[in-house]
């Protein structure tokens, strides 16, 4: 069974078919091509070329995939959409199911860490958007946005781009900014996180994007006044 | 080749609040859908670029199945892919190209990224046929206000003129506010402007007799802004009606004697009026007015083609293809200012 995955809720692209033989359990998947490249400016133009791409390196059409899981952020919005849309388009041209992955798990799941710590990544506004976890694979609260001073890090390590961006205060005095790796989600982990939990009967979320902030728009006041202009 | 060995052309538009689909075969519209975001934006007074993205992801995929059902086609049936890749909002063009690649690649047909702006002119074809060649387009709307020679819609199109400032939509929908009219101002002021004496108040014509096809709006905003002050200082009512109607007519009044200028400087024998203000009475009776003294043929889709939809996307999709020009590549960027003199995206 394959699954295509990608995300394009951060400043990186990434996309990889993963895949497991009939009737493997989750311990047998494994990802059998993936892309990754970072560049916050190009998502719409990268995005769509690089799924051709996986998928053509794992020796698969379309057609053969079974599975689309998403990123679903939180991230910039713009870069946020083009995955989604990409996501929700192309499932419902395969007559495929398409399912959400919060792009924080996807980067908490490729740390491979087996203890408690904090995945946050880059929200502009100097916030970033973060999570707990207890490990690797199990997020123990909601994501939240906020500013980084204001995170209640409880002393745990944090990892992922917020933390690299604001080491002063998540860094718990790292110098080395290995410290915060992986900085982006990959699609390897997102994928199979994604079909592990498939195979072991677990319900994905829903392809929803979470923007956890309204979007910027207030009321027009009274209109400008034009008189003085006047001769 | 007779009509049905054309191919069956699916457009996707989502240039600004409209998420349109629409299901075109050579002239002929098969089905077509569109979802509004409009009263999302009512209360700002105009579009909110963040607020149309995420209705646009919303209604995207619902869109081209409603479409597909009215078009009584099955996504195999689509033999290529069009999509607006500009001109338009930046978070919104994302939206339906991501999309259209998306639908491109899975049913393994041809990617096209078109052109906004040409599209409102190709949507005539749809309603009366193939266009003459040449023809001068007039697009007005709420973004865009353009005078065009059109020679090829796939090929050749020529800008001759466009608002140095407001687009006239633009203009509409702050004069509405102005008058305590709710947005879009389009059709409250058509409204209040039949009540009204278009010859009672005579706001300035902008660009009148300048010897160019430039619009502006903007002093002439300002002049009925400075109007409805001077009233409410004076303590008198709004003589809403006329304040509409005078305003209405300077708009049409230079819209239709630069468009039919056009036609005659170029010799050329046929105008078509498209965009969301093409839906105006005033606009559509004036040019119908001027046309016919200048020996003038005039085109004008039916309302529902004249607004942004994904009807006009298949049309200039299908004769990108019918051209034989090659497709866009998957790599395809948005461009938020595509100028019309480019058809198809390069």
């Amino acid at each position: 069974m394959l699954l295509l995955a990608f995300d394009t809720a951060t400043p990186a692209v990434t996309a990889a078919v993963c895949q497991a033989p009939e009737g493997g359990g989750p311990q047998t998947v494994r990802t059998a091509a993936a892309t990754s490249s970072v560049d916050a400016r190009r998502h719409g133009e990268l995005l769509a070329p690089a799924v051709r791409d996986v998928v053509a390196e794992a020796g698969a059409r379309l057609a053969d995939i079974a599975h689309i899981a998403v990123g679903v952020g939180p991230g910039p919005y713009t870069g946020l959409r083009v995955g989604l849309a990409t996501a929700l388009s192309l499932a419902d041209a395969l007559g495929v199911p398409c399912h959400g992955v919060p792009t924080l798990d996807a980067v908490a799941y490729a740390s491979g860490r087996t203890g408690p710590f904090i995945a946050a990544s880059d929200a502009r506004r100097k916030e970033v958007f973060w999570a707990r976890y207890a490990d690797a694979s199990t997020r123990t609260g909601e994501i939240a946005v906020d500013r980084p001073a204001d995170v209640d890090t409880g002393g745990l390590p944090v990892i992922g781009h917020g933390a690299a961006l604001y080491p002063a205060e998540l860094g718990g005095g790292a110098v080395d900014a290995s410290a915060f790796e992986p900085l982006y989600p990959s699609a390897p982990a997102l994928g199979e996180l994604a079909l592990r939990r498939l195979l072991a009967g677990e319900e994905l979320e829903p392809p929803r994007p979470l923007y956890l902030r309204r979007p910027d728009a207030v009321e027009p006041s009274a209109p400008k006044k034009v008189g003085q202009w006047k001769a | 080749m007779s009509r049905d060995d054309l191919p069956l052309v699916l457009g996707i538009e989502t240039s600004c609040d409209e998420t349109g689909v629409g299901l075109v075969r050579g002239c002929t519209l098969l089905g077509e859908d569109v979802a509004s975001s409009v009263e999302q934006h009512a209360r700002f007074g105009g579009v909110v670029p963040e607020v149309a993205s995420r209705a646009h992801l919303e209604a995207m995929v619902p869109t081209v199945r409603r479409a597909l059902d009215k078009a009584g086609a099955a996504p195999s049936d689509v033999d290529a892919v069009a999509v607006t890749a500009g001109p338009g909002l930046a978070g919104a063009l994302l939206v339906g190209v991501s999309a259209a690649k998306a639908y491109a690649m899975a049913l393994d047909v041809p990617l096209y990224g078109v052109n906004h702006l040409v599209g409102h002119v190709a949507v005539d074809q749809l309603e009366h046929g193939p266009l003459p060649k040449p023809a001068v387009a007039l697009l007005v709307s709420g973004g865009h206000t353009s005078l065009l020679l059109v020679e090829d819609l796939a090929t050749r199109v020529r800008s001759l003129g466009d608002t140095v400032d407001d687009a006239a939509g633009e203009a509409y929908d702050k004069v509405a506010r102005l008058l305590g009219l709710p947005y879009p101002g389009g059709p409250p002021i058509d409204r209040a402007a039949r009540e009204g004496d278009p010859g009672a108040i005579r706001f300035p014509r902008g660009k009148w007799g300048d010897g160019t096809y430039d619009f502006s709006f903007s002093g002439l905003k300002t002049a009925v802004a400075r109007w409805v002050e001077d009233a409410g200082r004076a303590g008198e009512d709004l003589p809403v009606s006329d304040i509409a109607a005078g305003f209405q007519e300077s708009v049409v009044d230079v819209l239709t004697r630069k468009a039919v200028d056009a036609c005659v400087d170029n010799g050329v024998e046929h105008l078509v009026i498209s965009g969301g203000v093409a839906a105006n009475s005033r606009l559509r009776a004036l040019a119908e007015e001027r046309c016919a003294e200048a020996g003038v043929e005039l085109r004008v889709p039916r309302p529902k083609l004249c607004t942004d939809n994904g009807a006009m996307i298949g049309a200039l999709g299908a004769e990108v293809v019918a051209a034989g020009l090659p497709p866009s590549r998957l790599d395809l960027a948005t461009d938020t200012s595509l100028p019309v003199t480019q058809p198809l995206a390069p």
